[in-house]
């Protein structure tokens, strides 16, 4: 065990706080080889970062505390060393990238300075850093390296500033690269990408890689082993492939069922009249068209997805339609009413049948309303739909409706996991008695166990209220479980639109095959299995 | 840890709601220096309900023997405990009765300015039309004239009654209402409850005063607290050129600046009055702070725990 690079034995880290001690990982142990690929495996709160932040010495003592434990780089112990010493191996052999890239690159410095002083601190000339910056921006696929070396932080793209953050680590040639949710911000195509540099630069430099993710997907794309934890244990650890097609503890089990994709496709289209009739919408901002005319219908009863990527015009749709932003051209009818030409007025009692769930349902509550005045505000606002006196015995309902507990009435929304605040904001959706919910992003910020809940609670809504669903994602495995058509959006045009099972299994356009192409799926198998087709199409 | 962790959700189990005022109360009575603050607050205030009423006669009889008289002399009756002033006059009477006029003076000014800044700034914010550029120069306006200057024209033409100084101190002040508020709104407008608020069909009205102004007054309140020093002195410097109280009415203001030129043989005559305007704006601060603390539900578990401080 000791020829082993970096070890962590028996580490358990406990965080004071005011409500007591919290034990964030106990007794976590782990070993990474040279050429390795592990990934720590955790929904949130799960402690999966904690013993990552240990050995880059990022736990803030006081609140944190490392109450017991090891941590073993080529058979020393960083815990017992100086701070000095640690400083000297931070960095240079122990690297790490995190999920935001922008909030780690200083804005006001040009990337290739910032990438040269990494290696100027620790002693390389600065010719020679400069001479190697553009050789690593290069490596890490960015074009131009030599103009880009130039270009401030805010000039690239997300994925692109993921891999300005992985030439900065790779730097100084670590060890141990250490990769906290790498690519949880990134959309999938990119998120392909990044993970597949991030695989080759492993195997060229033989650098052992630490990959911290939530996402099965993930770990079935690059992981060689991993290690499942919960409530800041290890509850299996074992090779990926293993890990999935045979879990032995019951968590792992509940956590591979959950994964989004597996579930029956609805088969059911409707032939019903439009609902909802979008004709050539148009949104301008300046000169930029962020959203050139589409046009879709929404049936009655029907979950109609629209997938996309950043800066596809998904979300400039829902918020033209809930007139969030007044649009640039085109119809939308609904109850032979354009929406986007309509007076305020008239918008005030259509309202009441379109409601919206937004992403973020920590940022979507007023923080400072009880759950009770949250629900109840939509009776406020549109008196007619219940009395006074029956707003206790409605929010009670609802409350129980979407699976929490009536006696919460007079909790705030901090008080509540996202899962259970998502919950919220549904039976505050709910309470206006809509037609159609626009979902945007509704379940993109929850774990994905909470996911499904999450979903089977829309899906049941749907039936028992008869509501019709614009459902905004990103992420198609959801969309394949829970739509009944999709439509496909890039650039803020539609690329193709149709029944879910034409659009996963029968794609005609190639931005939908490579959309689905990118998407991670949580097998290992599979996604071995694509990996090799994508060589094979690269080798051609 | 990915996510931010939030303190863990209240493990008491939901007793019935007791009375708000009550809840507040012991809220307050978690916090020890607040708690005091507020106790030397009330103090004040009855002192500026009650004292010109009961200590006017003794607080403005002129006696020369006790001119300059020092504090702490036993042999004299209570109200001589701090001293008598340059005309004889006990110093703690005095100081009673002035905070009838010092609180008038403050207390209006910034109420005033708060208001009136505060409504301005909001619509300023909120506004997306003509109304939002345009409003936002009224505190430029303001604040590009200086505001003693400002003072010394209008009560040189009006007379320099306790209502008139108020009018004068609330305007200077407003913009700094207006630009807070203002920048505030400008952020708190774009978060996503608002949007969900307007998704539900709520009317302007009810997102200015339902969603966005409970978010940002505790941020008002504690520069309410700052400003009440700020007009307290502003005051006293008007008294002080002669165009602000004028005696024999008194403020702890005018009582400062009048002891000024006894400074070193009297210094009781300025210290006195001005230990008192620090520790009212003192409490004033300890309150904002507890306030804002407790106003927010977020933070409330702070006070709930009592006591122990983290983080």
């Amino acid at each position: 065990m000791a020829d082993q690079l970096l070890q962590v034995r028996n580490l358990s880290v406990t965080f004071q706080t005011a409500r007591g001690p919290v034990h964030a990982v106990q007794n976590v142990s782990w070993q990474i080889d040279r050429g390795e690929v592990l990934a720590i495996l955790g929904e949130s709160g799960s402690g999966k970062s904690v013993s990552a932040s240990a050995v880059m010495d990022l736990i803030d003592c006081p609140p944190g505390e490392i109450t017991s434990g090891e941590i073993f780089y080529e058979g020393r112990d960083l815990l017992t060393m100086s701070r000095a010493k640690r400083r000297a191996i931070n960095g240079k052999k122990i690297a790490m990238i995190f999920q935001d890239p922008l909030a780690h690159l200083n804005p006001v410095y040009t990337v290739g300075w910032q990438i040269e002083e990494t290696m100027v601190i620790h002693g390389t000339s600065a010719a020679e850093a400069k001479a190697e910056t553009i050789n690593l921006l290069r490596k890490v696929g960015i074009p131009n390296p030599e103009d880009s070396a130039q270009k401030y932080p805010h000039q690239f793209s997300g994925g692109q500033r993921q891999r300005l953050m992985i030439a900065m680590a790779l730097a100084l040639k670590p060890d141990v690269l250490i990769a906290d949710e790498p690519t949880t911000a990134l959309d999938v195509t990119v998120q392909a990408q990044i993970l597949q540099l991030l695989e080759e630069l492993q195997k060229e430099t033989g650098m052992a890689l630490l990959i911290i993710t939530h996402d099965l997907g993930v770990v079935a794309e690059i992981a060689h082993r991993v290690v499942v934890m919960n409530h800041g244990e290890i509850v299996e650890q074992g090779s990926a492939r293993e890990i999935y097609a045979n879990p032995q503890h019951p968590y792992t089990k509940r956590l591979i069922s959950c994964a989004p994709g597996q579930g029956e496709i609805h088969d059911k289209v409707s032939e019903t009249e439009p609902l909802l009739k979008v004709r050539e919408a148009k949104k301008l901002y300046g000169a930029f068209e962020a959203l050139s005319g589409t046009s879709f219908d929404l049936h009655e009863g029907e979950t109609l997805a629209i997938v996309g990527e950043s800066g596809s015009g998904k979300s400039t749709t829902a918020r033209i339609l809930l007139r969030l932003e007044e649009s640039s051209g085109g119809t939308a009818l609904y109850k032979g009413k354009d929406l986007f030409a309509i007076t305020p007025k008239e918008m005030f009692a259509i309202r009441r049948d379109i409601q919206m769930v937004f992403q973020d349902p920590t940022q979507s509550l007023n923080p400072r309303m009880t759950v009770y005045e949250l629900i109840s505000e939509a009776w406020a606002i549109h008196p007619e739909i219940l009395p006074k006196a029956q707003w206790k015995a409605r929010v009670a309902t609802l409350l129980e409706q979407v699976g929490l507990q009536s006696e919460h009435v007079h909790r705030y929304p901090h008080q509540f996991s996202g899962g259970q605040r998502q919950r919220i904001a549904i039976a505050r959706a709910l309470a206006l008695e809509p037609r159609i919910i626009v979902c945007d992003e509704a379940v993109s910020a929850l774990d994905v166990q909470v996911q499904g809940q999450v979903i089977a609670l829309l899906d049941r809504l749907k039936a028992e209220y008869g509501l019709s669903y614009i459902f905004i994602a990103h992420d198609l495995p959801v969309v394949r479980d829970f739509a009944d058509r999709v439509i496909v959006m890039q650039g803020g045009r539609i690329v193709e639109q149709g029944p879910v099972r034409q659009i996963f299994d029968f794609p005609r356009e190639t931005y939908t095959r490579n959309l689905l192409a990118a998407s991670l799926d949580p097998d290992p198998e599979v996604q071995a299995r694509r990996r090799a087709e994508r060589r094979a199409k690269e080798a051609v | 840890m990915s996510n931010t962790r939030t303190p863990a959700t209240s493990v008491k189990a939901e007793t019935p709601e007791p009375g708000k005022a009550r809840k507040m109360l012991q809220l307050l009575l978690a916090d020890k220096t607040a708690t005091i603050a507020a106790i030397f607050l009330i103090v004040i205030i009855v002192c500026a309900i009650l004292g010109p009423l009961l200590l006017d006669q003794l607080a403005t009889r002129q006696n020369l023997r006790g001119r300059n008289a020092p504090p702490f002399d036993l042999t004299r009756s209570f109200f001589w405990v701090l001293g008598g002033d340059q005309l004889g006059r006990p110093l703690l009477a005095r100081i009673i009765v002035a905070a009838g006029n010092t609180m008038a003076v403050a207390t209006g000014a910034v109420i005033a300015s708060m208001t009136i800044g505060s409504a301005l700034g909001l619509v300023a914010g909120y506004s997306r039309g003509k109304l939002g550029d345009i409003v936002p120069r009224i505190a430029d306006v303001i604040m590009s004239f200086p505001s003693l200057l400002l003072a010394v024209i209008v009560l040189y033409m009006l007379e320099p009654s306790v209502s008139n100084i108020v009018i004068v101190l609330a305007i200077t002040r407003i913009p700094v209402y207006l630009r807070t508020t203002r920048a505030e709104v400008l952020e708190v407008r774009e978060r996503m409850f608002v949007q969900a608020a307007i998704v539900m069909g709520a009317s302007h009205l009810r997102i200015i005063f339902r969603h966005i102004l409970p978010v940002i007054l505790p941020t008002l309140l504690t520069i309410a607290a700052l400003d009440f020093a700020f007009v307290m002195l502003a005051e006293s410097s008007l008294s002080f050129l002669g165009i602000g109280i004028q005696p024999p009415e008194i403020t702890w203001g005018l009582m400062v600046s009048q002891g000024r030129p006894y400074l070193t043989s009297a210094w009781w005559l300025s210290f006195w009055p001005g230990l008192v305007i620090i520790l009212t704006t003192l409490s004033l601060n300890l309150l904002s702070n507890w306030m804002r603390v407790a106003l927010d539900p977020t933070q409330r578990w702070r006070l709930e725990i009592g006591g122990k401080k983290n983080g």
